[in-house]
């Protein structure tokens, strides 16, 4: 790791003035991406300005089916949370299931959002649940914020403050794990809303979180596994390594998106 | 037995200060004026290099020095030697390749040592690396051992031709060929072993420390065996003659083999220790670890195995191609050769038998030793192959084994190895028992109607451990003897030190070497402490591999304790005035036989200290060595029986269960044993199901961290059926036969031929990825 100056932003405010006062500063939640990447020297910031101690960012408010996350949340706090048990337990399951507990104890909602690894879990939920990202500056919505492999909208000293969205009558999440990493190699999320059905996929596209547009067509008029017998998705699109092909990756992400709708009940 | 005696599940002596975080390993040691050392290593697979540039690096903050290939050349430090000599088939010895400390002309392989630098901190010493400028001239490189030896193919030395290091047989060719002309059925399978990364949980480290006062050395370094490292840094590279030269492994987190061979590092650290005039540290980090420990495996090999029409073995055909890396490691030679084809004769009588290896240099990390070395690769095309066949015979895979069995021992293989003893049906009865083998038609149905798919497979593996014989491994090309020592020292209050050439990473020595004096003498293990990992204090010694501690090293102690026994007896009966023949040492005493007479063993042991009152003529003291060199290698075997489930859907493989039945001879400490046999059984799935080394075709590594390479974990194992069917060894004093490797040997087959047995096609190479089943499936 290289040297580096460590701030404890105390406010939204205080963090957003200490980032424009530095160098080259970088936001820290979690750290369970960007500390690592400090120690293998792949990232070298001048200045660290923590947000963990920031307290009007932590926490689950739910207000009648309008759910705000706030972007230090922990996802252990995400996924043992009541309300969010009671609104969304996908999200609480899709919490309980990245990484393994130190990850969970320490990496929050807003920092997997705003680093957009193309195999985290929560873009897939932030898409599917229409969510939107709520900023320092402005609210951005899901499918506008998630532009590309760790590329967002948010601009230069822009914080992620909260996630909002309104709870689904039905979600599902089911993820493919990389046997290394235990990142998704295929994760889908599924959200019904009225006649409504999203879906969405991480961890396969070859730019990031995307939505199967075709899938939700089949699950708006029979949402059950079985709708998407037949259904396939183009591997053209797809990431391709040396853990898995495009072909698998696209056989995989029909085999989760029926594992997450039969999840969703 | 006693409660701490052979036999007794007693807990780790050792282990209170593992589990507290209060072990002492080298990256522990601090002395006084400890720089820390940084290497710049080549970021190309195969490459000239051109010039180096250190003047930025220099005006560093914190270096003290950047330090070259040629400096250390020129300083008469030697080159990096294999100590094994194999001949090829026409008589040439193999064309080994220089390696230097660090490279001064060519880089071979991606991580190669170029440079090093010494800075006050380890962050200094990183920052500066990065100024060191290289200019390199890239050539084209080769990474798999089938290309590297193709016309045309990049050539990496130049005493090499095709890459070729050496092509070696045994056995009997034409007899071989014979049995498979005459055959009624012939199995051919082509075989891949895949490539693995060692991965202990500690990396690599050394301390070099030059004192110029006394023109002496002293090494710390994560070492199976300091006297090795001792003996070959003094003898081959020139960095100081023995008796200046102090190596020392102290807590060592794990070796597998990799730990075994001496580095570059080692080397340079003490030499730059010299040239700077201050100790040097370096630890290595956990991508220096993936990109330069010796790695394992990595064979291709084509198989023909013949049968009449009884289903009797006729005849074994094997042609070998195995991947050595860039440079000849330490004992890289033996692996495929003297460890490999002489156990291809397996559990059966096979009256001819032909392997035929070759061995090439590509553009990546050595190859080396790594748990199991060449008996994993042996056993794994064995036990395809019989599964295979038994599949092609229409006929039970236990009873096509069971066939051809050996039962009569002592038995010669046509491949050296003579078997000394073994129960082979014994194993197999146990492991089909506990493993409910009749009942898996039922259980694959009820998979089914789940939707999943159920397989079974076995596996029947032998091993030689208990290496070895000295002048047998001397007449086939080792440079040095295997044989092991022991010092056993009973102080004069009667407490007793055990010095050991074997050397313990993880194996638990300091329990079941004190279990062994408990049990010859009747005192608490608490009164025995076990001396190893210093050149210092204990005799020269050949250190811990190829499960030999037990066999080879404790039977080095039994040896010495008797010689120790021998003088308690005659001073006991001195005391006693009674007869010598007549003394009796149990429950910590020395007894007449037959009376009430007893001389406490610590009473003894002061007697022989004050030396008051001594028969005439003896020595003071009591204390005695002992050198034991086998006469036969050990032959553990066993039987492994796995049973999965395999999602159609994503071709995830799930172990339901895993039934292990091993005869390792006797056993010292049943719940050590079973230790060794889980964390082998768990490298043997990583193997067979998730660990695999991936160059990209300009020889990047791509499994440089784990975000890559899949180690297993908890998650990924069942619990596991053990059972112990024993067969004392014949040709050791404690009947012992060794169990550190047979998990990771006799496990992939049976967790491929489960695999296969499930989606019902061969076509499948380790690791079984879930990719690679499902594609299989397709």
């Amino acid at each position: 790791m290289y040297n580096v100056t460590y701030h404890r932003a105390s406010s939204v405010e205080d963090a957003a003035k200490l980032a424009a006062g530095a160098a080259e500063a970088k936001f820290v939640l979690g750290g369970q991406t960007l500390i690592p990447a400090m120690k293998q020297r792949l990232a070298a910031p001048s200045d660290l300005i923590d947000l963990r101690h920031i307290a009007a960012m932590k926490g689950v408010t739910d207000s009648g089916g309008g759910i705000i996350i706030g972007a230090a949340t922990t996802h252990a706090e995400v996924a043992s949370n009541a309300d969010l048990q009671a609104a969304c337990p996908a999200l609480c399951h899709l919490a309980a299931h990245i990484g393994d507990p130190h990850v969970r104890h320490m990496g929050t909602i807003g920092g997997s959002i705003a680093n957009n690894d193309p195999a985290a879990d929560y873009p897939a939920a932030m898409l599917a649940l229409n969510a939107r990202i709520v900023t320092n500056k402005r609210e951005i919505a899901a499918a506008d914020f998630f532009t590309g492999l760790f590329e967002t909208a948010l601009d230069e000293g822009e914080i992620v403050t909260a996630v909002k969205f309104t709870a689904p009558a039905k979600a599902g999440y089911a993820k493919f794990a990389n046997p290394a990493s235990r990142y998704a190699m295929a994760g889908v999320f599924v959200a019904r809303s009225g006649g409504s059905v999203r879906v969405a996929v991480t961890g396969a596209g070859d730019n990031g979180v995307f939505r199967a547009e075709n899938l939700e067509a089949a699950l708006a008029g029979n949402f059950s596994p079985s709708a998407l017998d037949g259904q396939t998705i183009d591997p053209a699109n797809l990431m391709s390594d040396i853990h898995a092909s495009a072909q698998y990756r696209a056989a995989l992400v029909i085999a989760m998106a029926k594992r997450a709708v039969a999840a969703a009940g | 037995m006693g409660v701490e005696g052979i036999g007794a599940r007693v807990t780790r002596k050792e282990d209170k200060r593992f589990i507290t975080g209060k072990g002492r390993y080298t990256d522990d040691m601090v002395v006084p004026g400890m720089k820390h050392a940084a290497f710049v290593r080549s970021p190309h697979a195969h490459a000239r290099i051109t010039n180096i540039d250190a003047s930025a690096a220099k005006g560093m903050p914190g270096v003290i020095d950047v330090l070259t290939g040629k400096q250390i050349k020129a300083d008469g430090i030697g080159n990096l030697i294999c100590g094994w000599m194999i001949h090829s088939k026409d008589g040439t010895p193999m064309k080994m390749g220089a390696w230097e400390p660090m490279a001064t002309a060519t880089v071979r392989y991606v991580g190669d040592a170029v440079a090093v630098v010494v800075a006050d901190t380890k962050a200094q010493a990183r920052d500066a690396a990065e100024r060191v400028e290289v200019s390199y001239e890239e050539l084209p490189a080769v990474i798999h051992a089938v290309e590297a030896m193709k016309p045309g193919a990049p050539q990496l030395h130049p005493e090499a031709e095709n890459n070729l290091i050496y092509d070696w047989e045994i056995g009997d060719s034409a007899a071989a060929d014979a049995a498979i002309a005459a055959a009624a059925h012939v199995t051919e399978v082509d075989i891949v072993n895949n490539r693995l990364s060692p991965n202990p949980m500690e990396p690599r480290a050394t301390l070099g420390v030059y004192d110029a006062a006394e023109d002496h050395y002293t090494c710390w370094t994560t070492s199976q065996n300091p006297h090795v490292a001792r003996l070959v840094m003094s003898a081959f590279y020139n960095v100081a003659p023995e008796n200046k030269l102090r190596v020392i492994a102290p807590d060592v987190g794990g070796g597998f083999g990799s730990k075994i061979y001496i580095y570059p590092e080692e080397i340079v650290c003490l030499w730059a220790s010299k040239t700077t005039g201050v100790p040097v540290k370096w630890v290595a980090d956990r991508t220096e670890s993936f990109m330069t420990d010796a790695h394992g495996r990595d064979h291709v090999t084509k198989v023909r195995m013949a049968f009449d029409k009884d289903h009797r073995i006729t005849g074994l055909k094997v042609d070998t191609i195995a991947n050595l890396g860039a440079y000849m490691s330490l004992f890289s030679s033996s692996v495929p050769t003297y460890l490999y084809a002489t156990l291809l004769s397996g559990q059966y009588v096979i009256p001819a038998i032909h392997a035929n290896v070759r061995t090439v240099y590509t553009n990546t990390v050595p190859v080396d030793a790594y748990r199991g070395a060449g008996r994993p690769e042996a056993t794994y095309l064995l036990e395809r192959t019989m599964e295979i066949a038994a599949r092609e015979l229409g006929v039970d895979p236990a009873e096509l084994r069971r066939t051809n069995f050996i039962r009569s021992f002592p038995y010669q293989t046509p491949v050296i190895m003579a078997y000394d003893a073994g129960d082979y049906d014994a194993s197999l009865d146990a492991a089909m028992k506990a493993a409910d083998w009749a009942g898996f038609p039922a259980r694959r149905k009820e998979a089914e109607s789940r939707g999943m798919k159920r397989g079974i497979g076995m596996s029947c593996y032998i091993e030689a451990c208990g290496i070895a014989p000295s002048a047998a491994v001397g007449s086939l090309g080792a440079g040095v003897g295997l044989w092991e020592s022991a010092e056993v020292r009973v102080n004069a209050v009667g407490t007793i030190e055990v010095l050991t050439g074997s050397h313990s990473h993880g194996q638990g020595h300091e329990t079941t070497f004190a279990q062994l004096v408990s049990e010859r003498l009747g005192v608490p293990i608490d009164s025995v402490s076990i001396v190893h990992g210093d050149t210092d204090k204990v005799q020269m010694g050949m250190g811990t591999y190829g499960s030999r501690s037990g066999a080879v090293g404790m039977s080095a102690i039994v040896k010495a304790l008797d010689k120790v026994e021998a003088k308690a007896r005659k001073i006991a009966a001195h005391l006693l005035e009674a007869d010598e023949g007549d003394i009796a040492i149990e429950n910590g005493e020395l007894k007449v036989a037959g009376t009430d007479k007893a001389v406490p063993w610590f009473q003894m042991a002061l007697a022989a200290y004050t030396a008051h009152n001594l028969p005439d003529g003896m020595e003071p003291g009591l204390k005695e060595t002992a050198f034991y060199d086998p006469t036969n290698f050990t032959f553990p075997a066993g039987c492994y029986i796995c049973e999965v489930e395999i999602d159609p859907e994503t071709g995830k493989t799930e172990i339901i269960q895993f039934v292990a039945a091993d005869d390792f001879g006797n056993i010292i400490n049943p719940m050590i044993v079973e230790g060794q046999v889980h964390g082998g059984i768990a490298q043997g799935i990583g193997q067979a199901l998730l660990e695999g080394v991936h160059y990209d075709e300009t020889g990047q590594l791509l499994t440089a961290s784990y975000m890559d390479y899949c180690m297993p974990r908890a998650d990924d194992l069942p619990s596991f059926d053990l059972s112990h069917q024993v067969t004392p060894c014949p040709g050791n004093p404690l009947g012992i036969k060794g169990c550190g490797e047979a998990g990771a040997i006799g496990s992939p087959p049976a967790l491929i031929n489960a695999i296969t047995n499930a989606i019902g096609t061969e076509n499948i190479t380790m690791p079984a990825t879930p990719q690679k089943v499902w594609v299989a499936m397709q």
